[in-house]
């Protein structure tokens, strides 16, 4: 038996001929599909990304412990539901029970989350900022303190991902073009474009709003106007949190496996891509960013047979934009959109 | 502006890396035809098999002496995503070594673990150590293909006798290495056994093959292919540490599969069963021996109930005087490859026993053995690979994995 089968083993090593092939076939037929669950996806990274897009919009500093803030909120939705019964397979609830059990975990995610921003903020951020270090002593703390929230949960929890969380089972909503939309789809679509619209609304119209703008525009004048910058900083890292708790939420609903140490990491490099396709510091950049670098990923990874190609289609894509247009697609600025 | 270039630098930086972690891609047929039955087959489980009557145990007859230095060691996973086979062999090989150390009082034998994560890039560093280390005569490990890739020069340079007890990749003996064994089947006889399991026991007329994107699950899943034929409709990749399976689910529903086959490993087989009956996949789950552990069924839940297993492991289970024994050092039952380090490190024991007490000598001892032990018969060829192992079927019944008898040879 052996024998029969190494010659040809050994002659389909792969790599030897087709590297890169276009399934068309496979793309015209999976199109409709791939669509929604870019959008899913990309509904959540661009929740992810507009804690990105703020925080650099206001400090200059690229968050990198966002991603962090962001798996904190994970293990609250994961303890949440955990002790609501919640497990691998989809509960038997009914239809009320399971929106209160999931606001009750998307508010302990949001808390969670805030807090982390918060202390992240204060822990690692301020004491830099009242000594006056130069910006590459935030980009390494920034990455530091990353990596010592992993490794503190890694060292509470363990290399594994914590046991599938499933929240209900999806169910078909409508039907487009033969492909069906399910509820979890739907869910997360709507929930974060609302969250969106709410942020940038928040951001163009309230008092507080104003002053982050302010704040992100010329911090010494709005400081002379009397606009509170600690105040507003700390106002900026709970947004992005908040931000990310909910982020945390969809993210575990539709991916139910995915609370481990080390899960945030690439959600957080593809938000973070997310918001400087759409131009770092920009609200609805970040939302664009998000939603493009979802669908990119997926229509790539059909297109090229291969999930392998996911993050590579995205960031080619990023990198082709960053160069006819190096300020992101929106461009602008934080301080500079208008209100 | 300043900030503009770093963000422009870190993400061209960050785009490089993923083209080159990206590079490897070849693209699977892909037709698409309508109807496809998923009614499942029931396949009844089985609750023995046959032990050799004359296996060589790890207590032997008693009467060895050797220096109390002498140390075997394991190199494989403690920690990482796919620990808990790890876990399973080096418990396996405590026990054998306890039996023997309590059996012969002239012969205390010392016990190392190295832990590698599983991980090919991390597993170079312990290795070393390993070597370096000349009370080390011989090693149990390492458990998983790309590793054992990875580490073998190492050995073969220090002339250590090193047995892997479920690393399966064909390519691993077609090396040169002398001081390499493997106390299993590999995926050359895998990979036609599941065929014929899927298309015969299964009944499964449309199969969509899914690897991962490690040595083992890419030689696994081209030999699977292979002997699939014109049974397989699609073929799809995945990465190690993907959590998203969406596009992959929506091509196997649009292919109308009946039946999956993933070869990889459970950290991803999990999610991936998980989501693929999330979104109504009504047909077979089946996996080879790397995602064969209660860890899978503990990520996928209920979604596991529609998975099958083809291993080249013995169920160790079925072995009563190994299943207490295990269950009263481990507080758990044998998993995926006890037995197989069990009976490696027996090979190890009773050569020192017989006084192959160096490097040279036990290595000598390995090439020449010729033995029964508890899950088979262990006599090597030159490259290092057993003549007749068997390939095991298993199924989810209950939450438990059982074992439903021999596939293939």
């Amino acid at each position: 038996m052996i024998s029969e089968v190494i010659p040809t083993l050994l002659h389909s090593v792969p790599m030897d001929d087709t590297w890169i092939t276009f399934d068309v076939n496979s793309f015209t037929q999976n199109f409709w599909s791939s669509t929604f669950d870019g959008f899913t996806f990309g509904a959540i990274y661009a929740l992810v990304a507009l804690g990105y897009t703020l925080v650099y919009g206001v400090l200059n500093l690229i968050n990198f412990a966002h991603s962090e803030v962001f798996i904190t909120g994970c293990y609250g939705v994961f303890f949440t539901l955990s002790a609501l019964n919640f497990g691998p397979s989809a509960p038997h609830l009914a239809f009320w029970a399971i929106v209160g059990n999931l606001i009750l975990a998307l508010v302990v995610a949001i808390i969670a989350s805030a807090l982390m921003a918060v202390v992240v903020e204060r822990v690692a951020y301020k004491p830099l900022r009242t000594r006056k270090a130069p910006r590459l002593a935030f980009l390494i703390t920034a990455i530091g303190v990353s990596f010592a929230i992993q490794y503190t949960i890694y060292w509470w929890r363990g290399p594994s991902p914590e046991a599938a969380l499933t929240m209900f089972r999806p169910i078909p909503i409508f039907d487009v073009f033969g492909t069906i939309v399910d509820s979890q789809q739907v869910v997360i679509v709507i929930a974060a474009i609302i969250l969106m619209i709410a942020t940038d609304q928040f951001i163009r119209r309230s008092r507080t709003g104003r002053g982050i703008r302010a704040v992100a525009q010329d911090p010494d004048t709005a400081t002379l106007m009397g606009v509170n910058k600690e105040k507003i900083i700390v106002t900026t890292f709970i947004i992005g949190g908040i931000l990310a708790g909910a982020a945390a939420l969809f993210y575990v609903m539709k991916i139910p496996s995915g609370v481990q140490y080390n899960g945030g990491f690439i959600l957080g490099v593809k938000a973070f891509a997310a918001a400087v396709l759409g131009g770092i510091g920009n609200v609805r950049g970040a939302l664009l960013g998000g939603l493009l670098i979802g669908l990119i990923g997926n229509y790539g990874q059909v297109l090229l047979g291969s999930s392998q190609w996911t993050d590579v289609v995205a960031f080619v894509v990023l990198v082709l934009v960053l160069i006819v247009r190096p300020e992101g697609i929106l461009g602008s600025s934080l301080g500079k959109s208008k209100a | 502006m300043y900030g503009k270039k770093v963000i422009s630098a870190i993400a061209t930086t960050a785009a490089l890396g993923m083209l080159v972690a990206g590079c490897a891609n070849q693209s699977g047929p892909s037709n698409t035809e309508s109807s496809g039955s998923s009614s499942r087959v029931n396949i009844p489980s089985i609750s023995k098999v046959d032990v050799p009557a004359d296996a060589v145990l790890p207590a032997g007859d008693g009467k060895g002496t050797c220096p109390s230095t002498t140390t075997i060691a394991y190199a494989g996973a403690e920690t990482g995503p796919n620990a808990q086979l790890g876990i399973n062999i080096f418990n396996g090989i405590q026990l054998a070594i306890n039996q023997h150390n309590a059996a012969n009082p002239g012969c205390q034998v010392q016990f190392k673990k190295f832990d590698t994560e599983g991980d090919p890039n991390k597993a170079t560093g312990p290795v070393t150590q390993i070597v370096s280390e000349p009370d080390i005569i011989g090693v149990v490990g390492l458990p998983f293909s790309g590793e054992s890739k990875a580490t073998g020069n190492i050995f073969e340079q220090k002339g250590l006798v090193h047995i892997t007890p479920s690393a399966t990749n064909p390519s691993l003996t077609k090396n040169g290495w002398t001081t390499f064994f493997r106390a299993l089947g590999n995926d050359a006889v895998q990979g036609p056994a599941a065929a014929k399991f899927l298309t015969d026991k299964l009944q499964a007329k449309k199969v969509y093959l899914v690897q991962d994107d490690s040595d083992y699950g890419i030689g696994l899943g081209t030999t699977t292919s292979q002997a699939l034929g014109s049974a397989m409709v699609g073929s799809d990749k995945v990465i190690t540490g993907q959590k998203d399976f969406s596009a992959v689910i929506s091509k196997i529903m649009n292919a109308k599969a009946d039946t999956v086959y993933y070869a990889g490993y459970y950290a991803e087989a999990a999610p991936f069963d998980q989501q693929l009956v999330g979104k109504g996949f009504t047909g077979s789950f089946v996996g080879p021996d790397g995602v064969k552990d209660d860890q899978f069924i503990k990520q996928a839940g209920d979604a596991s109930s529609n998975a099958y297993f083809t291993c080249p492991c013995i169920p160790g289970e079925l072995i009563p005087s190994f299943e207490s024994e295990y269950k009263k050092l481990a507080n758990a039952e044998p998993g995926t490859y006890s037995i197989e380090g069990y009976d490696a490190v027996t090979v190890l024991l009773s050569g020192i026993d017989k006084g192959k007490q160096t490097r040279p000598d036990l290595l000598s001892w390995v090439k020449s053995y010729d033995a029964d032990g508890l899950s088979k018969h262990y006599k090597w060829d030159s490259t290092g690979e057993l003549a007749t192992p068997d390939v095991y079927g298993y199924k989810v019944e209950n939450g438990k994995i059982v074992p439903i008898g021999v596939i293939g040879k």
